[in-house]
């Protein structure tokens, strides 16, 4: 008797574990696949609470990255944010899901322009939607910089050897160089790409670091003159340190959209159009945007923003410096075949020479 | 008979997380993606030059043995001297301290890394002292990260070691100095064997600190040629596992070295952690 109740008690101990546990399980979760720190936190938990689901982040560093991952037949992402050459290459491996617009009515809050941009990576907006955008440049400190920034061929100026920074980045280092030449930032002209490269590998004795997300925090720090940044970070650096600025160079830049996408294989794909669909939302857009520094697509979240943001030239660059801004091209074409020492034939690619270009500058 | 059972598990253990990876490794380093065996991705490997014509890899091997060895004996220099004091501690008074120096390992590596990429950018707008960017940097940050394991080993032989030892020679006419040499010093050299080999392995493997402390300025270690060889797109699993095989067979070679030494030593027992 006594082992009964024994039992009985314990079995009434461990039933609450289960059931919540199993409670929990159900509770629907969304797998999105993201940059880190690309969204805020709140509005995450926002969406969690209103609609009774967990959403987990998985942080993605590259672009390359992210393709490896959704590329796995089992992978569970629902919800991804590639730029816009990644899509293409997405696209063009079928891994994409198109999206059911009815359930994204707040796709209406898109500016045209970036619908327009849209076009060259994803024709008819099937599969996309924009979530934030941004230009390539450079941030400067004005204490150190004093004549104006116009040209790439600053970062090019025995003056500031040992103070510019440099992104590591094959696409982006390639862009400042081939902008500086005069070529198209999206060129598979292998002597263009090779000026290009030999124009980096000149450079190179100039140059402090090769970095990423932390070039911003040396300048903030002051302990350089210069560097290659997007947007949004130099936003950030610069409500940090006043005596920071960041220009688009005359020759052209890069400009780029990162964008909300559904893989074939989601689990959750209609509540992850129901997430794009709140994303997209005029005062969630305003909130993100502002929580994250980088520019928003959506028209009446800058509306919301204020004047503040409407005039900054950096947050809402105006047309003309849009206008010199190209957006980068998947370059997957063969460009030529090379034969290598056992004979085989090797497809090399626009990817391939920019990677071996970069590489080259890098020592790697 | 029955005890057996309990390896079991650990027979497991190492089939899949020590056994396998190497088997993929090797597959890859010859096979590569398509399955013909070829010994180009090894060719690759050693022999690859950069459009000036140098052989890039075997100077990055070179340089991650003269950081390792650099890092190794910069850990011993600061390294004997902590241990030797602690042994000399009282008991509680040394685990404090030891413990001390190794909170900082309850930490992720790559975030003490970070850390330190601060302190250095602090200094600098301070002071204008630049150390971040500069070959200094990842000595400091490698000599940061891997002193704890040339402390621990040492401390433990130290700390173990027969007092009675020394003073008989200080009875027999040694001068403090004598008695380190001829007796402290011959005697910890299990120790020392040990903290080398726990310092020189991850400082030869090493990726990420280089990269993130000297800002890519500095050659790249073979740990981040490797890395950069699997994270490429499309990713070179043939040479970036070749490399690795190199690595492993370099690690391997200066390991037999480092026990050839342990042998010859007077003390055999004890102090090591493997």
């Amino acid at each position: 008797m006594k082992k009964l109740l024994a039992l009985t008690l314990a079995a009434l101990l461990v039933l609450p574990m289960i059931l919540g546990a199993a409670a929990c399980a159900s509770r629907p979760t969304l797998n999105i696949l993201i940059w880190g720190d690309y969204i805020d936190p709140a509005l995450r938990t926002r969406f969690e609470r209103a609609n009774g689901v967990r959403i987990n982040e998985v942080t993605m560093e590259s672009n390359e990255l992210m393709l490896a991952k959704l590329r796995e037949d089992d992978s569970d992402i629902d919800l991804c944010f590639p730029s816009d050459y990644a899509i293409e290459k997405l696209l063009a491996e079928g891994l994409l899901a198109p999206l059911n617009k009815e359930n994204i009515p707040n796709r209406a809050n898109i500016g045209d322009t970036f619908w327009a941009l849209t076009e060259s990576f994803d024709p008819g907006a099937v599969y996309s939607v924009p979530y934030m955008w941004g230009t390539l440049g450079i941030l400067y400190d004005t204490t150190k910089v004093t004549e104006p920034v116009e040209s790439w061929s600053i970062l090019w100026d025995e003056q500031y050897s040992g103070q510019i920074l440099m992104y590591d980045s094959e696409r982006d280092s390639m862009c400042v160089a081939l902008s500086l030449l005069g070529y198209d930032i999206n060129t598979t002209d292998e002597t263009e790409i090779n000026a290009a490269r030999d124009a980096l590998i000149a450079q190179r004795p100039l140059v402090r670091r090769y970095g990423t997300d932390e070039l911003k925090t040396d300048l903030v720090n002051g302990v350089a003159a210069m560097a290659v940044v997007y947007s949004g970070d130099a936003m950030l650096a610069m409500a940090e340190n006043e005596n920071l600025d960041y220009a688009v160079p005359l020759e052209g830049s890069n400009l780029w959209i990162d964008n909300m996408i559904i893989p074939k294989n989601a689990k959750n794909k209609e509540l992850a159009e129901q997430f794009i669909n709140f994303l997209c939302d005029a005062e969630v857009g305003a909130q993100n945007a502002e929580y994250i520094g980088y520019s928003t697509p959506l028209a009446p979240s800058l509306e919301l923003l204020g004047s503040d943001y409407i005039d900054d030239e950096v947050f809402n660059p105006p047309a003309e410096i849009m206008d010199r801004c190209k957006g980068y091209h998947n370059l997957d074409e063969v460009v030529k075949i090379i034969e290598d020492k056992n004979g085989k034939e090797v497809p090399i690619t626009g990817n391939d020479l920019y990677r071996q270009a970069w590489e080259a500058v890098l020592q790697f | 008979m029955k005890r057996r059972l309990f390896s079991y598990p650990y027979i497991v253990w190492m089939a899949i997380f020590i056994l396998a990876p190497m088997l993929f490794i090797v597959y890859y380093a010859f096979w590569g993606g398509d399955g013909s065996f070829s010994l180009s991705y090894l060719r690759d490997a050693l022999f690859a030059r950069d459009i000036e014509g140098n052989l890039a890899n075997l100077r990055s091997f070179g340089h991650s043995g003269i950081v390792a060895i650099e890092t190794t004996g910069i850990c011993l220099l600061l390294g004997y001297p902590i241990a030797y004091l602690l042994s000399r501690m009282k008991r509680s008074m040394a685990a404090f301290v030891s413990t001390l120096f190794v909170v900082p390992m309850w930490m992720n590596f790559l975030l003490r890394t970070y850390a330190l990429r601060s302190i250095f950018l602090s200094l600098e707008s301070a002071t204008g002292i630049q150390i971040l960017d500069t070959q200094a940097a990842v000595l400091i940050g490698m000599v940061y990260d891997f002193l704890p394991f040339m402390i621990l080993p040492l401390y433990t032989i130290l700390q173990k070691m027969d007092k009675s030892y020394m003073e008989a020679a200080q009875d027999l006419g040694a001068n403090p100095a004598q008695t380190f040499t001829k007796v402290v010093l011959p005697l910890s050299v299990p120790g020392i064997v040990s903290g080398i080999t726990m310092v020189f392995v991850p400082s030869v493997t090493a990726f990420a600190v280089s990269q993130l402390l000297g800002g890519r300025k500095t050659p790249p270690l073979i740990g981040d040629l490797i890395h950069r060889r699997f994270m490429s797109d499309p990713p070179m699993y043939g040479v970036g596992s070749a490399l690795s095989l190199i690595l492993m067979v370099f690690v391997l070679a200066s390991m037999v070295l480092m026990r050839v030494f342990d042998k010859d030593s007077p003390n055999e027992k004890g102090g090591k952690l493997w």
